[in-house]
């Protein structure tokens, strides 16, 4: 089972990606996601608390469940002006 | 079985005056359909040219809010009340206020009570009023309408040149800055000559310019929980074009208390947002961002950089969707994200929903008025917190002092080495904040005492935290960064 992630402003430039596959485990939810990803760049850790996050475009919570071939958003906030 | 239908003062015309018509069906959808088959002048005005229920045409049942129920699925029983309510530009009036027939703004509602048009105003406003979403009574709505505009920068800047092009009537703008050369790049309303000056009087005399009947407010203040209110007060859309994170929440929870709509837009680098928050219906800032990103995580435009033509197209975007609320036309961003990528040119957009656990706009709200925004950010100890905190920064006036006096200290940058080349100061030592981690054991000693520095004071903040969580105990903050610096000790040098 595969997910598309997509990475928004900062993530982005850290990942040096904005589209990233990743496998996922039955029973993954967002935050799961989340936190491999935090392994693999252990500077996203810090935005944890402060991102917001998307599952098919629909707007989700950490703990919600995904699926096979879902997109998973995950969005830092940005305040300029 | 006939079920009682309240009609809005702007949908009366076409029910002979009515303000409450009765219609048949099982479910709201039916209901309607009965309803525009009875009355054919409203189905223009309540469904799409696709048939679907126009967005801005909120259905209640009972009070409800039926896309909450089953939408148009929902079952009508006896005895319940249907209200259709349009929004208009100050929020979605209460059904109680609709049965009243009391219009929810100046800029909303009855017709007769909008100001006329002069025949000047109908040759500048001609391309307008031959649309029929807008017509004469939009344009006259626009006229009667108050826009606020949160600061006179990259996003104020198209916002308040569009708006009063348009004919907004009156154009509030608050912002304390004068024009910085650095601003020209992006901020549009302000030009060469007006470097050094006020923006709020830059940015009156571009809007003069363009629309000499536009009443514009300036408001050159800070804005802060003792002043939002009053000042938002009596403006039918607030647009949000701030640059830091402590006024976007007070913006938003200011919008959210006083129930006025927020065109929020936000850029970094070459990424836009966009969204209308603040609305009765739909989700505000917080059901996204319920909490703020700890200090100096999110870069601003002054250290992060930005496109210059990046706010061109959100601040359009937010004064489209100002329009929009005004005239009460076509779909606004209500519970909807846009996502703008200019190196990419690509929009997307992520649904929201309102979150009912949200500490302003859900339904059991602990926000119940403006709080510290500053402390609520982290940018300020709390009231209560260890005095002391302060002394973890110095100013530039002290370093200098200190370094003049031969004081032994460690200088590091934080900043990245583009931003180390365009001016530096002299012994300082470069640590891009990202390497930080890895470097600080093996290039700084625990026991020197150490300034840390970066552009404005945000990224060396963090650095400075770090430092210390990793048992550096004499570190200090250069307040306000090189920029500071260069203003107060060493003017020679360039600044960006």
């Amino acid at each position: 089972m595969r997910v598309t992630v997509r990475l928004f402003a900062r993530l982005r430039d850290i990942a040096g990606a904005g589209e990233l596959e990743r496998p996922i485990a039955p029973g993954a939810t967002i935050a799961s996601v989340w936190r491999d990803l935090a392994r693999e760049y252990p500077d996203f850790a810090q935005y944890e608390r402060s991102i917001s996050s998307a599952v098919n475009l629909d707007y989700a919570r950490m703990d919600r469940a995904i699926a096979d071939g879902d997109e998973i958003a995950f969005l830092p906030p940005v305040s300029g002006g | 079985m006939a079920t009682r239908i309240l009609i809005p003062t702007p949908l009366r015309p076409y029910t002979d005056r009515q303000d409450a018509v009765d219609a048949e069906g099982r479910t709201v959808g039916e209901l309607l359909a009965d309803l525009t088959a009875r009355h054919s002048g409203l189905k223009a005005h309540l469904y799409n040219d696709q048939g679907r229920l126009r967005s801005f045409v909120n259905v209640y049942i009972n009070d409800e809010d039926i896309r909450y129920l089953q939408k148009e699925q929902t079952p009508v029983k006896d005895g319940d009340t249907i209200s259709i309510i349009p929004s208009v530009a100050g929020g979605a009036p209460t059904s109680a206020e609709v049965a009243a027939g009391r219009p929810a703004s100046p800029g909303a509602g009855a017709g007769d009570a909008l100001p006329e048009l002069s025949n000047e105003e109908v040759r500048r406003y001609s391309r307008h009023l031959i649309l029929p979403e807008v017509g004469m009574e939009g344009q006259r709505r626009l006229k009667a309408a108050k826009v606020l505009c949160i600061g006179a920068g990259g996003l104020g800047s198209p916002v308040a040149l569009y708006l009063a092009a348009a004919g907004v009537g009156t154009i509030g703008m608050v912002d304390f800055d004068a024009v910085d050369i650095s601003n020209l790049q992006r901020q549009i309303i302000h030009g060469t000559p007006d470097l050094g000056r006020s923006k709020l009087a830059s940015a009156t005399d571009k809007i003069k310019a363009i629309n000499p009947r536009t009443d514009v407010k300036g408001y050159e203040v800070a804005l802060s929980s003792a002043n939002a209110l009053q000042i938002f007060e009596g403006y039918d859309v607030v647009v949000d074009g701030t640059d830091n994170f402590p006024t976007r929440y007070l913006v938003n929870d200011a919008c959210v208390l006083l129930g006025i709509p927020n065109a929020y837009g936000s850029i970094f680098r070459f990424e836009g947002q966009a969204s209308v928050f603040g609305t009765a219906e739909g989700p505000c800032y917080r059901c996204l961002y319920p909490e703020p990103p700890p200090p100096g995580l999110v870069p601003s435009c002054a250290e992060g950089g930005v496109l210059g033509v990046l706010p061109g197209m959100v601040g359009m975007i937010q004064a489209t969707e100002a329009i929009k609320l005004i005239l009460g036309v076509g779909e606004p961003l209500i519970g909807r994200f846009l996502i703008y990528d200019a190196l990419r040119m690509r929009f997307r957009e992520l649904k929201l929903r309102k979150d009912a656990d949200c500490p302003v706009c859900g339904t059991h709200p602990t926000v119940t008025k403006l709080i510290d925004y500053e402390q609520f950010c982290g940018l300020r100890p709390a009231a209560d917190a260890p005095a002391g905190a302060r002394a973890t920064e110095i100013t530039a006036v002290e370093f200098k002092q200190r370094l003049d006096r031969g004081d032994r200290l460690t200088i590091v940058d934080v900043r990245e080495p583009n931003e180390f080349q365009i001016n530096r100061i002299a012994g300082s030592i470069l640590i891009p904040l990202g390497e930080v981690p890895a470097r600080c054991a093996v290039e700084l000693n625990r026991d020197d005492e150490i300034v840390v520095l970066c552009k404005v004071g945000g990224r060396s903040a963090k650095a400075a935290d770090y430092l210390r969580t990793q048992g550096f105990t004499r570190v200090l903050n250069l307040r306000g960064g090189i920029l500071d610096w260069i203003d107060k000790v060493d003017p020679s040098q360039p600044k960006y």
